[in-house]
């Protein structure tokens, strides 16, 4: 399996790698593998089970995600058969890089819930409940899940957290961070409007946490060593 | 946990994360020893600790794992 550079801070190890690579095929994807490559009938009735299978998955997806998305309705269920449809396309074309390392459906369902999660992120902005650049700041405690009676005891740290991006983040991480962290943009909702990977933007939130934990910790509000200095 | 703790916990970075690139191109691979009942952790630390610290990566891990727990025929 390829190896893409370490996003974060680590990486596949060796031995990681090794557990993903091919195994024998089990005797359904086998099965999967060459009705999708038979001629005719055969082809096609495989083309409609799986596809059939997709836009099940897809519409149980958009449903189990609708309470954390804007996206409501027919405009929904919208995403749920388009996600279905470029999966399938993606899937037919990429029959080749299957290798087994997992049962077939399981590879070709990956396809579908990662369309319904771009989807989502792109038909995020025809009906935001918060505007890019919103900065909404008093809604920082209930985003981390502080207890409304004792955001006073948490007025401090608080404040530091935000003197800390205020002054210590680039402007293009404070961005980030403020969409995602304190307005609660959904980082593929991000992601799609800056025209940037998830994982680009992964890696600037990673690193601002880790630099205003530091900062943090420095100015005494933690104490806790933390993973990062294991 | 208290709010401190949940402040602390947000903050903490693991480096052993891997990242959404890496833990999605795998993530068939990762769903498939879940739902086995693997321990997928040992397997994978990497991807582990990106799930437990990424939202969204956290979704598509558990709209997976239910796809193939509830995407058997007749499922």
């Amino acid at each position: 399996m390829r190896v893409e550079p370490a996003a974060a801070g680590g990486s596949l190890s060796g031995a990681e790698c090794a557990l993903s690579r091919a195994e024998d095929l089990d005797q359904e994807s086998a099965g999967w593998l060459r009705r999708l490559g038979a001629d005719g009938g055969e082809r096609q009735a495989a083309e409609r089970e799986l596809h059939a299978r997709l836009v099940r998955i897809a519409l149980a997806e958009v449903r189990r995600r609708s309470a954390s998305t804007p996206v409501t309705g027919q405009e929904l269920e919208d995403v749920a058969y388009q996600s279905a449809a470029d999966a399938m396309l993606a899937i037919l074309a990429k029959l080749g890089d299957f290798r087994g390392e997992s049962r077939f459906t399981t590879w070709a369902y990956r396809f579908v819930i990662l369309e319904v999660s771009s989807k989502l992120g792109r038909h995020y902005w025809r009906n935001p409940p918060v505007a890019l650049d919103a900065g909404q700041w008093e809604r920082l405690p209930d985003r981390l899940g502080i207890d409304p009676e004792r955001q006073a005891e948490s007025a401090g740290i608080l404040a530091e957290v935000r003197r800390v991006v205020d002054a210590e983040l680039t402007s293009h991480q404070r961005r980030v961070f403020v969409a995602i962290v304190v307005d609660g943009i959904p980082l593929d909702a991000l992601a799609a409007e800056l025209g940037l990977r998830r994982n680009a933007l992964y890696k600037v939130i990673f690193d601002a946490r880790r630099k205003i934990r530091r900062a943090l910790v420095a100015n005494g509000y933690l104490e806790e060593p933390g993973l990062e200095q294991r | 946990m208290n709010d401190f703790d949940r402040l602390e916990r947000f903050l903490r970075t693991d480096p052993q994360d891997v990242g959404c690139d890496e833990a999605m191109a795998i993530l068939h691979v990762y769903v498939d020893l879940a739902a086995a009942g693997e321990d997928t952790a040992e397997r994978y630390p990497g991807v582990a600790a990106h799930l437990l610290a990424c939202g969204p990566c956290g979704e598509d891990f558990a709209g997976l794992l239910l796809a193939v727990t509830r995407g058997q025929p007749g499922g």
